[in-house]
């Protein structure tokens, strides 16, 4: 299986602390990959990394072939690769329709056009039936409930039709059926083509939807394979339990 | 044409019909000059809000091209004569491409800040700004300031050309603000204000968005300007760059209310002519000063969002409530039977 983001020897240093700590790992195309590990284990910083909020202090990105390593994360949205964050972060002052239409992608003479033009609102609608959404299109997204802000920033990273979904604790606050209605999307999502890498604490959630899972201790992966080995991986029980 | 569209159509062809139209009334030359003053700042605001308003911010930096565009003027009609009083009019567009210019390293730099540290840093602009101004002699002429050739307009309407071209600037400013409210940068511009990081990691074109607005903001600032120190007849550093304009015009958007198209103008309107009246009324002294921090405090204790916004909150929520009334007493929908379904149509838990 060919390899849509590949990470080799990266590293990320805040003051005397290596966040991440010359990590290599690759996500293969069409996979549902979990990125876990224990709490500090450098999974955001990862994410950060790959989805260019941080720089790495050394090592290189590779995404769908191309070195992207250092790029600004709105380049990287529009090359399809894209991500939500651990608290759902929606732009609480425009309707939920506009925090769809607004993550456009959209070059600079699309900018220049309507705010919301038939086809915006034609794009958005199919995503906010597909999340029901629709019901509450025109309310401020301030107004809606925590799960579907969850539904909503996820709904908006498909706007520009990625390649890659980068989901940073999609289940964290959200009640048992907003579990299974998120898990039902990526599965949705998945089998339309999208490649996803999920940072997860729910592992119920990881083993029934992810293959493969990678484990993150101390800023590097410690284990790489199927969802079934992992769980009695020595390693792995150490940096979750301690020896 | 939408319903909403005709409506604003409508309230701005109402509104500019009256300003074109408030001259004829044969107004006083007193109400004339403050009404030209009252135009400065309504435009002034219009321009500051596209900066501090819709994207969220703060310069207190804007009266340094304000003076930038004043001094461009009162330097172009050092070395070229003024013969039908109009040419000063017509070099305005140029130096608002000048201030743009200038406001473009200015802002790749100062954009780079946030909040509190933006306001510091512009307002630190302010003040080189006038220094440098105070001390390049040899251009600025320092403290004795720059005279220009007062205009040859007829004394009996004197001001209705300089009122004029306020009008018009006033128009720019407000066609550009709703251009924006109505396009993708306006939306982009929303979505920076309130989440910079995130809007970055959507595909919003940040930092060219904020350049871009930063210029086209302090372009119409200079040009006003301009028209300034024409009127005057003279510049000098310490009114050129004054932070008092800068101060006005921030509590002018703020009183009207940030990131709306008519915020600003109701403010200004509401604010320099009260600074007007009340500055007639204690003799011109500073004592306004003090009115003014006292509106200020009261904007802030009762209405933190500005008029407009708190008007439109409340009439949404009196909307809201009565299209509850009117479902309480239609049949009731059926409830929702699974958990799920609530979800669907808006339930779930709240943050």
């Amino acid at each position: 299986m060919s390899a849509l983001l590949e990470i080799t020897d990266a590293t990320k240093v805040f003051g005397g602390v290596r966040a991440v700590d010359g990590a290599s790992l690759s996500v293969g195309a069409n996979t549902i990959t979990a990125l876990i590990g224990p709490n500090g284990s450098g999974k955001t910083t990862l994410f950060n990394l790959i989805t260019g909020y941080l720089r790495p202090d050394r090592g290189r990105v590779q995404f769908a072939g191309r070195d992207v390593t250092g790029m600004d994360a709105g380049s990287l949205y529009r090359r399809g690769l894209s991500r939500t964050f651990q608290q759902a972060r929606v732009f609480p002052q425009l309707s939920v329709q506009e925090n769809l239409v607004v993550a456009g992608g959209y070059t600079w003479r699309q900018l220049f056009t309507r705010r919301v033009s038939s086809s915006d609102r034609n794009r958005a609608g199919q995503l906010l039936a597909e999340f029901n959404l629709a019901p509450v299109a025109d309310l401020l997204a301030s107004e809606l409930s925590y799960g579907q802000r969850k539904l909503l920033e996820f709904a908006a990273v498909l706007m520009s039709d990625p390649k890659l979904v980068l989901l940073d604790e999609p289940t964290a606050g959200v009640n048992p059926v907003m579990i299974d209605t998120m898990e039902r999307h990526v599965r949705d999502r998945h089998a339309a083509g999208i490649t996803f890498l999920i940072v997860e604490h729910d592992m119920s959630f990881v083993m029934r939807l992810c293959d493969p899972v990678i484990v993150l201790d101390q800023g590097k992966p410690i284990f790489s394979g199927r969802p079934s080995d992992v769980q009695t991986n020595p390693l792995v029980l150490d940096a979750y339990l301690g020896s | 044409m939408s319903k909403a569209l005709r409506l604003s159509a409508l309230r701005g062809a109402a509104f500019f019909g009256l300003l074109a139209a408030l001259p004829s009334f044969n107004l006083a030359h007193w109400v004339l000059n403050m009404l030209v003053f009252t135009l400065m700042y309504a435009a002034m605001s219009s321009a500051w809000n596209l900066v501090g308003g819709f994207t969220g911010y703060p310069s207190l930096g804007h009266a340094a091209f304000f003076g930038v565009g004043a001094y461009a003027v009162a330097l172009w009609f050092q070395h070229h004569a003024i013969h039908s009083g109009y040419e000063p009019f017509v070099i305005l567009p140029l130096v608002g491409v000048l201030a743009g210019l200038i406001g473009l390293p200015v802002a790749a730099v100062a954009m780079r800040t946030r909040a509190d540290v933006f306001a510091i840093v512009t307002i630190t602009l302010l003040f080189v700004a006038q220094t440098l101004a105070f001390n390049l002699h040899s251009i600025t002429h320092g403290a004795q300031g720059l005279s220009i050739d007062p205009a040859p307009f007829s004394p009996a309407t004197f001001e209705r050309p300089f009122y004029y071209v306020l009008v018009g600037l006033l128009a720019l400013a407000m066609g550009i603000t709703y251009l924006t409210i109505k396009s993708k940068v306006g939306l982009s511009l929303a979505s920076i204000r309130a989440d910079e990081d995130k809007a970055r990691g959507i595909g919003v074109r940040v930092s060219g968005l904020k350049l871009l607005t930063f210029c086209v903001s302090v372009g119409l600032t200079s040009m006003v300007g301009g028209v300034w120190a024409y009127y005057e007849g003279f510049v000098y550093p310490q009114f050129a760059f004054d932070p008092l304009i800068t101060i006005s015009i921030v509590l002018m958007t703020f009183l009207g209310g940030r990131g709306t198209l008519w915020g600003p103008i109701l403010g200004a309107f509401v604010l320099e002519l009260s600074q007007q009246n009340l500055a007639y009324r204690l003799g011109g002294s500073q004592f306004y000063l003090i009115a003014y921090a006292l509106v200020f405090l009261l904007i802030m204790l009762l209405l933190p969002r500005g008029i407009l916004p708190t008007i439109q909150d409340r009439l949404r929520y009196r909307r809201r409530r009565a299209g509850a009334a009117e479902g309480d007493d239609r049949p009731s929908a059926p409830a929702p039977r699974t958990a799920a379904a609530k979800v669907a149509v808006g339930g779930g838990e709240r943050a």
